[in-house]
Parts: structure tokens; sequence; C-alpha cells
């Protein structure tokens, strides 16, 4: 009786096989052919290392790794990152508290509290406008009801971070003093540093 | 009294060169181990200790860890034995260090009317003294899964002890045949015959009489038995970090940090051994004591002191080499279950070794001479 778990065929390719062939039973042979291929691996990034260090050919990578805060690997152009909100040509929010985003929130993340715009020909502005970031999902449907085009998920931020449920919680002015993301989906604006937080521990943020 | 003075000197050098290498090998090794791996596998490696932005290749990361396991506490379990507890870690450490005593690194060394052997201690019995040193290491590994009061560190120096004592077999037997070719237990001895010609009366002087040449199967078979004897993968059963951790699993700080050295200074030694017995140890081919005599009739001749140099300068390249090769291996195969390491200690070293050292013996006997 077979289990049906178990590979009741054998593979076609004997490399495959659980049989070992006379040459492997002796070990020796295949522990040489992985040392071949371990060592050439070796000498190849050596001598792109070299190439790199010693002669400055900056094409020359011997290995794959992105030194993460200081180099950093570019995102994709719709990569969804933290909100922002845009500004009009006076700086005010674009928002017209409309609650469009509120109510198609699925994580019920955003808070808004909206007042009259002194401007009669703009209808409401947000008086508050929260977003509990400990909560987004980051589904992008805010972005997506918005009928003013006035909240994006374009500021390339990901590293934000907090001590406290509180201190995930971004406000109006902190989201409005966002900009969008340089080409390689680089920020361009600092990563906003929460209230429980008040100064960078050791090193400045990366930018 | 100053010629006394002097003679202890002379004495110490050798000694405190020994010491000076090997330690500094074993230090550097950890760096060797994290940046070679990176290398193999596409990866950058230890980079990040820096000293006012100063990074050099990661070469300060030994000197972090230094001074994080130096300033670690050393825990001590409640039910341990406290003398073995303490003392196991030094155990360990000596005979990794004492096992490079008698390797020798360079040929006599003439120098104010007084002839130095570079060697730390030299002895008639060389081989079997580094091979007691090698043996005598794993008492501290027992010690310490003893007094740790931990079933898996006990776990760990049974197996240790087990796989120590199935490697120190093969090792054995498989130098014999070396001891056999060269006549001699000497290190010093049978890195010196290395530099005679291989079988003249076919070869001519063209070939050096490395063991390598001699004694090939013997090489494999040490080499094999020499990695299992540094507990190190693919023999790690004593560790086995992913089940059982192993004999230092209850030590911490510098404690632990004197049975990963050990580990790496029998790395040294077994690459040091290897280098005396079958590299030729400080041979430089074609290099004779008054400078270079190549077989087409070319002579350099050079001072004493440079030919010393090359000579000394040799074995450390060898060795060097040798730590790559080993490391290599390390970062290549996986490790082999305990009872595969076992098997092949038992039923595939051992019999060789055997088979080696008969092989060894018809050969000389056909060859009526007992050096090459």
């Amino acid at each position: 009786m077979t289990s049906p778990y178990q590979a009741t065929n054998t593979p076609a390719d004997p490399r495959h096989s659980s049989r070992l062939g006379f040459f492997q039973r002796f070990y020796l042979v295949e522990v040489l052919q992985g040392l071949k291929l371990t060592g050439i691996r070796f000498f190849a990034n050596m001598w792109r290392h070299t190439l790199h260090t010693v002669f400055r050919v900056k094409s020359a990578h011997g290995a794959v790794t992105i030194q993460y805060p200081d180099e950093r690997r570019p995102y994709a152009a719709r990569l969804r990152s933290l909100h922002r909100l845009v500004r009009r040509e006076d700086g005010s929010p674009r928002c017209v508290a409309c609650m469009m985003c509120e109510t198609v929130c699925p994580a019920h993340c955003i808070y808004i509290v909206a007042t009259e715009h002194p401007n009669p020909e703009i209808e409401k502005v947000p008086e508050r406008f929260d977003i509990d970031l400990g909560k987004c999902v980051f589904c992008g449907y805010c972005v997506e009801a918005c009928p003013e085009d006035a909240i994006r998920m374009d500021t390339g931020i990901l590293e934000f971070s907090s001590y406290s449920r509180g201190g995930m919680i971004y406000t109006k002015e902190t989201l409005l003093a966002l900009e969008p993301a340089g080409p390689n989906g680089a920020p361009t604006s600092p990563v906003p540093i929460p209230a429980d937080r008040s100064m960078p521990r050791n090193r400045s943020m990366p930018s | 009294m100053s010629g006394t003075v002097l003679d202890l000197l002379l004495i110490a050098l050798p000694v405190a060169f020994a010491m000076f290498v090997v330690l500094n090998f074993g230090g550097i090794l950890g760096w060797v181990e994290r940046k070679q791996s990176a290398i193999m596998q596409d990866r950058i490696g230890a980079n990040r200790a820096s000293i006012f932005g100063i990074r050099i290749l990661g070469l300060l990361h030994p000197v972090a860890d230094a001074i994080k396991l130096l300033t670690k506490e050393a825990f001590m379990p409640a039910r341990a034995d406290r003398l073995m507890f303490t003392l196991a870690p030094f155990v360990s450490v000596f005979f990794a260090l004492a096992a490079f005593a008698s390797i020798p690194f360079g040929d006599t060394l003439r120098i104010a009317g007084r002839e130095i052997q570079l060697q730390a201690v030299t002895l008639n019995v060389g081989v079997l003294y580094v091979l007691a040193m090698l043996s005598l290491g794993v008492y501290g590994l027992m010690m310490a899964g003893w007094s740790s009061a931990n079933n898996y560190a006990l776990l760990g120096a049974q197996r240790a002890a087990a796989l120590m004592i199935s490697a120190e077999i093969a090792i054995g037997a498989s130098i014999m045949g070396v001891v056999m070719v060269y006549g001699s237990l000497n290190m010093q001895d049978i890195a010196r015959a290395q530099g005679m010609p291989l079988l003249p009366q076919y070869f001519g002087p063209w070939i050096p009489a490395w063991g390598i040449l001699t004694q090939p199967l013997a090489f494999l078979l040490f080499l094999t038995a020499g990695i299992a004897a540094t507990k190190r993968i693919p023999f790690d059963t004593p560790e086995g970090e992913s089940e059982i951790i192993g004999y230092f699993v209850e030590y911490s700080g510098m404690e632990f940090g004197m049975f990963m050295m050990s580990d790496f200074l029998e790395t040294v030694v077994i690459a040091g051994m290897t280098t005396a017995l079958f590299l030729g140890g400080w041979q430089v081919p074609y290099l004779a004591p008054s400078g270079f005599a190549f077989p087409w009739g070319l002579e350099v001749p050079l001072p004493h002191l440079l030919v010393t140099a090359l000579q000394v300068g040799a074995f450390l390249t060898k060795v060097s080499v040798l730590i790559w090769l080993l490391m290599l291996v390390r970062w290549t195969l996986p490790r082999f279950r305990y009872d595969q390491a076992m098997r092949l200690g038992w039923l595939g070293l051992f019999p060789l070794s055997i088979l080696n050292i008969v092989l060894t013996g018809l050969v000389l006997l056909l060859l009526g001479r007992t050096s090459p």
C-alpha cells in the first residue's frame, strides 16, 4: 500500500534518484564537484570585487547585496507608501472634507472633522485629518475615492515607526508637509518623527 | 653572562614567533570565515564595525567581537561543577596552542654563531606529540560537557569524544605511511627530506619529493580526518547548531569565545601539520640552503637570512592556502549525521589507512630503499 504523500514513480533524471551511483558511493568525487562549484564562485566574485575596489570598475559587482540604509533599491512607480495631503497654491489643503475616504476606508483609520473654509467658493476644509497608520492596510482606496485628488500615497516613505500606538497617528499638519517621491522612488521629504520620539536615536533618518 | 641571555632569547624567539603566528591566525580566522563564506555566496560579509568611519574591509570585527566577549557576563549554571567548568575552556585552548609547537616553519637559522631550529620545540617524536596534544584537547570538551549540568552539553561532549577517537585513529594510521617513507618521526627531518628529488633514477632532479606525491592517499585521508579533528562542518556533530548546540551550550562571554577560538586554532594546527607532512613544509622548490639551484643548471646564490625568510614565507603561504581550502570545505558541505561520521571514520578512513600502510611497505620493498 502506497501513501498518497509518497512519490510512487522514480524520476527520469538519475541525479534526482535516491539510489547512489558507483562514484557517488565514494562521496569524494561528489565532494570535489561541490568544491569546484563553490571555488569557481569564490574566484569569480573575488575577481569582481578586485575590479570594483582596486581597479575602480564601478559596474563590476561581486555581491548582490543592497546595503540598505546607504543604498536603496528603486521603488516601483505605483508603490503605495505613506500618505500625503495635496496642497493648494496658497498652501491650504485641497481636501474639502467630503468624508469619501473616511467612508471607504476598510480599516477605519481616517478621522476627519470638517469646518467652514474662509473662501465662500470652497465648501469645506478639514479642521482635523488624522490617519492612524497603525491600522492602515495600505489598500489605496482613499486615493481612489478622493474626488479632489487631495490625498496621495506617493511619498516613498516606508520607514515610519513609533514606540506607542498614539505615535502612529499622523495629523493634518504632518501629512500636509510631505512631498512626493523622487524619480526612482526615493523619498524627498524626511520621515516624520512621531510625537513620542522627539529626537531620532544615533543617526539621522535616511533622506 | 650576556651569552646566556642571548641564548635564552634565541630559544624564546621561535617559540614567540610560533605563538604570534598561531594566535594571529586564530584571531583573524573568524573574519576570514565570514568574508570567505560571503564571497562564495554572493554576499558582502562583515563590513560595519568602524572606528571614525574607517572600516578596512571589516577587519575591525574581530576586535569588536573580542571587546564584546570580554565585557559580557561569564554565566555559570547553579548546579555546575565550578572548578571543571572554569578550567574547561583553558584546557581546550591550551592544547590547541601547544599542538603547534613541534611544527617546523623554517630550516636551521644560523645567527651570531649559533644554530636555531625554526620550530618552537625540537622533538624526535614531533608527529606523536601533535597527535597527543590534539587528542588531549578533547578533554577540555568533555570537562565542559560534564560540568555544565546540562544534558545537551553532555551529549555534545560524548559526540566530541567519539568523533575524536575515530578521527585520531585515522590520522595516526595515515601518518604512518609518511613516517615510513621519510624514516623519521621528527617533523623537521620530514620537512627536510621533502626537499630531496623524488626517485632521481626515473625523474632526475625535477620533482621534489613532497608528501602529497609520495603519499597521495594518505594526504586525502589525513585531510579528511583532520577536518573531523577540528570539529567543524562537515564533522560538527559535537556542536550541531540546529539540534543540540553542543558541549559549550552553557558558556557565555570569553569562555565561549575560547571554545570557538580553539576550533580555529585546531584548523591552523591541522593546516600546519598537513603543510609539514604533505606539502613540503617550509620547502621552496629548488631552493637549497645556499640559494636557488634550478635543475637546468642555473644557480642564484642568496644570503642565508633571505633564504630563511623565503622558507618561512613559503610555510605561511602554504598554511594560508590550506586554511582557505578547509574553509571552502566548511562552507560547501552539509553536516554528516552522527552515525555517518562514525561509519566514515571506522569503515572508510581507518581501513584505507591500513591499506595505505601495506601499499607503502610494498612499494618501498619493490624500490629496495627506505627513503625516496
